[in-house]
């Protein structure tokens, strides 16, 4: 009894979570523009998001800028990181403080930050400013997945390696780096997603005239809500679902159960 | 260390995040309370932080206090049994099922906004399913109900992690010594597993609180335009009115209820929950 | 020795379709100390689960003092429970964690802490009071959990691996203390552990497990001289088990040799299982020997040299305080009271046992 209970529970929230998104799913394949109606199945919405240059350019905005970010992001946070270890506990825990800043502050407060200093520097706002403003606030989170595996470094294996005639260079390639990659690669998918995801970010240091697909969905509603939108979140949901999917299949995941 | 020939090394090492930490992170947030401390022509004042208590400003604050406040609750009342039952199937490490549930959390969030555009519009999805029923139509749409709704559909998730992790932690040992002592189910929730899972109900509150104070987006998109919540209010001063000044001020004032959160949690915490 | 305390009768439980315990029947004494001694995944924490109320046996009875309690929920066996790892409660101070029981029942504050007072006296760590577990060594730690258990004045103590998560130094200081505890306390306590030294140490009386089965059960004395199988003599120490003959009646042909013993009724020219212990294997001259060998290898141990001898095809285990350096002709000679004879196990399931360890 219990048991069915609670499995009638789990069934409730889920349907809460996904019935939305299955409603938008269905409405993408609904010729009728109207919401209310359903004029029969068509695929007329996916071909005209696709002929769409706007979409197009905002997806290609929001890809590169979530890719350049990460990969800025996970270089410095890693190596600073490792520098971490060289430094004195005191200079550790400011800078792991002013680390933390951007997690925990509201996204709206660190996006006009950021827009006051570039009006301030004078630098246009578009894809620099937004790609700058994405390194910061993922810096931290390729630090917090890093750091505890720097933190579990075992030097005497680095030691040995060095023991064993290695030189530093090859004996950090060999042993160290080894030992963190688990935890850079969840770093660096974590900042990826968040790339992905931001809106209050992006949107308060894009300028005019600049857009990524968070921005373009923004201004679209606001003038009303068009089929395509609901053909591209079809197209983002599979997505996701797929690369999930594939995670769970690819080795990597199995590197970070390690 | 050896890993760094000296300090040295490792300070060049770590330098460039410094700098990018002093030019990204602090100097901006200087940048903030500046512009919120003084007026257009550079004097000092308390003028922008004290608009908050100006009437249509105030309002908006209170409004976003409340609304966040019962949107946490409402996520933390769904989530908490939630959790509970995850954590008693007793699932491997990255389990199908969880990852279910914070799934939506991937999906833009703009999109997840706009779902609930969809469905709740007067001539919108459920409303139709309603007439189709012959049951009374339901006007939610541009209602505070809408933004809670909006917020609990997009946080959820923020809260379920948190809260199923730190119940996934405890050992099952000691639930079991709670009860070998003599303790019923209810004494051994009470006494045991609500306060061994503190940390991870203070982490989702904070995960749900602070974004739910102060979005903008949620609000403009099921608000209407006459539900104004501070984050709004924040967001039109720098977009439409251009007055930085009082729109740094107004930060302020949601800078100090992040820290006022903080400050909290801090000490939930140390009140007798360790990790 | 004492009345029966707790009976466990015809108990089976499995888990997805594994059998952890297949018809056990046990009987407890009162104000005994029996330890549950096995490999892991014997069944041993399974049946302290059963008794503890964590765990609900597929079939059998649990009887308590006369008493069915086999449906019984945790919360109402006059029991405690020590666990493995401690399980104390980390969000609570040392003095909440002792208290939590009597604060469950309602006592009155002043005897509560009287109580905790009493009890942190017990395993000598007065003033821990206001302590938080964390900041406690594993030791100390243990001994909390213990206190915890005992402040409730349980009819028995059950103690599941213990002593697991301590280092050596430690844990044989804590064996000690136990046995004082034990004396003091005046209850019974059921132990679990798969540490035979542990076990022959501690208890009045030791169960064997394994796989489900009860191996054998007796006194720490008869279950070392006296192994009843291959398992309990290969698990229980150091021996030398040896397929053999029974000639007939106390005489028994060891490695082609016929050697005198002390048992009876294996009937004539049948198959048994020798257990010769290393320490009562005498190395005499070549000449006076049973049989002859040659030392192999040398460990000098502090008490006693362990040596291996070579001979008639099977290299015996010997301890001897006497050095009997490598490449030395000996003789083997064994007293007919240290050799045991067993049956050799009639079933496949035994013999997998016995060839598995």
């Amino acid at each position: 009894m219990k048991k069915i209970l609670e499995r009638i529970y789990l069934a409730i929230i889920l349907i809460f979570m996904y019935a939305p998104i299955f409603t938008l799913i269905v409405l993408s394949f609904n010729s009728s523009k109207s919401r209310a109606k359903w004029g029969g199945f068509t695929l007329k919405w996916y071909t005209q998001l696709l002929s769409d240059e706007a979409v197009a350019s905002a997806l290609f905005n929001t890809l590169a800028i979530a890719i350049l970010s990460t990969i800025f992001a996970t270089i410095i946070g890693t190596f600073t990181c490792i520098a971490m270890i060289g430094l004195s506990a005191k200079v550790r825990s400011i800078l792991m403080g002013i680390t933390n800043i951007p997690m925990i502050n509201a996204d709206i407060v660190t996006g006009i930050s950021l827009m006051l200093l570039f009006r301030f520097l004078h630098i246009g706002s578009g894809f620099g400013t937004i790609l700058l403003a994405h390194i910061t606030f993922n810096i931290p989170f390729v630090m917090l997945s890093v750091m505890p595996r720097v933190k579990n470094i075992n030097f005497y294996v680095y030691e040995a390696a060095l023991d064993l005639g290695a030189s530093r260079s090859y004996a950090f390639f060999k042993t160290i780096l080894p030992d963190i990659v688990p935890g850079i690669v969840s770093g660096a998918l974590m900042a990826f997603t968040m790339s992905l995801d931001d809106f209050i970010i992006t949107y308060f240091t894009k300028g005019s005239g600049f857009e990524t697909l968070s921005t373009l969905i923004y201004n679209e509603v606001k003038r009303g809500i068009q089929p395509e939108i609901y053909a591209l979140s079809a197209i983002i949901f599979i997505v996701v679902l797929a690369l999930l999917f594939i995670s769970y299949r690819a080795p990597m995941s199995k590197a970070k159960d390690n | 260390m050896k890993l760094f020939k000296s300090n040295k090394s490792a300070g060049l090492m770590a330098s460039p995040y410094i700098a990018w930490a002093l030019i990204f992170i602090v100097i901006p947030l200087c940048m903030v309370i500046y512009y919120g401390i003084t007026s257009a022509d550079g004097n000092l004042t308390i003028e922008n932080i004290a608009t908050i208590f100006k009437p249509g400003f105030f309002k908006a604050l209170k409004r976003s206090v409340f609304l966040a406040l019962i949107s946490t609750f409402v996520c933390f009342i769904l989530s908490y049994p939630l959790g509970m039952i995850l954590s008693s199937m007793k699932l491997k490490k990255n389990a199908y099922i969880v990852t279910l549930f914070i799934l939506p959390m991937w999906m833009n969030f703009l999109l997840r906004t706009l779902t609930w555009m969809t469905l709740l519009e007067k001539k919108g999805v459920i409303n139709t399913i309603f007439e189709f029923m012959h049951l009374p139509t339901i006007s939610i749409i541009n209602t505070q109900g809408a933004i809670v709704l909006g917020m609990v559909y997009n946080f959820l998730p923020f809260m379920i992690l948190p809260i199923y992790n730190s119940l996934n932690r405890i050992d099952e040992n000691v639930i079991n010594a709670a009860r070998d002592l003599g303790a019923d189910s209810l004494q051994t929730f009470w006494r045991i597993t609500l306060p061994l899972s503190m940390p991870g109900i203070l982490s989702g509150i904070t995960m749900v609180f602070i974004p739910a104070l102060t979005t903008f987006a949620i609000s403009s998109m099921l608000g209407g335009s006459k539900i104004l919540l501070i984050g709004n209010v924040i967001e039109q001063e720098f977009t439409q009115l251009y007055d930085w000044h009082l729109g740094s001020g107004l930060s302020i004032v949601l800078m100090i209820f992040i820290f006022i959160n903080m400050i909290i949690e801090n000490l939930a915490d140390k009140g007798g929950v360790n990790k | 020795m004492g009345k029966d305390l707790i009976t466990l009768e015809h108990i089976s439980k499995s888990y997805d379709g594994q059998l952890i315990l297949d018809d056990l029947n046990l009987s407890i004494y009162e104000n005994s100390f029996v330890t549950l001694l096995g490999p892991s995944g014997c069944g041993k924490t399974t049946t302290l689960r059963i008794i503890g109320g964590f765990e609900m046996p597929d079939q059998g009875r649990v009887i308590f003092h006369g008493q069915d309690i086999t449906k019984l929920s945790p919360n109402k066996r006059q029991l405690n429970t020590v666990f493995q790892k401690y399980a104390l409660f980390t969000h609570m101070t040392i003095a909440e964690n002792i208290a939590f029981g009597l604060k469950i029942k309602n006592k009155s504050a002043s005897y509560i802490k009287d109580k905790v007072k009493y009890a942190l006296k017990l395993v000598n760590l007065e003033g821990f009071e206001n302590r938080m577990p964390d900041s406690l060594s594993g030791g100390q730690q243990q001994r909390i959990a213990i206190a915890r258990a005992i402040v409730n004045e349980p009819k028995v103590l059950l103690l599941d691996e213990p002593l697991g998560a301590l280092d050596l130094k430690m844990r044989q200081d804590m064996q000690y203390e136990l046995k004082r505890l034990k004396e003091e306390l005046g209850i019974t306590f059921i132990f679990v552990t798969h540490d035979q030294e542990e076990a022959l140490t501690m208890s009045d009386h030791i169960v064997v497990m394994n796989q489900g089965y009860i191996q054998q059960e007796g006194s720490p004395e008869k279950i070392y001289n006296e192994p009843e199988n291959a398992f309990v003599a290969d698990f229980i120490g150091d021996s030398n088990i040896i397929r053999s003959t029974m000639i007939r009646d106390e005489l028994v042909e060891i490695l082609g040799a016929k050697f005198a013993c002390v048992d009876k009724g294996f009937g004539e020219n049948k198959p048994v299982d020798v257990v010769i212990r290393p320490e009562d294997v005498e190395l005499v001259a070549p000449e006076n020997g049973t049989i002859k060998g040659i030392v192999t290898d040398l460990t000098f141990k502090g008490v006693h040299y362990e040596m291996d001898v070579q001979a008639n095809g099977y290299e015996w285990l010997v301890h001897s305080t006497k050095l009997s350096p490598v490449g030395s002709k000996v003789g083997i000679k064994v007293d007919p009271f240290n050799i045991q004879i067993m049956n050799v196990p009639a079933s496949m399931d035994e013999e997998a046992i016995s060839e598995t360890v």
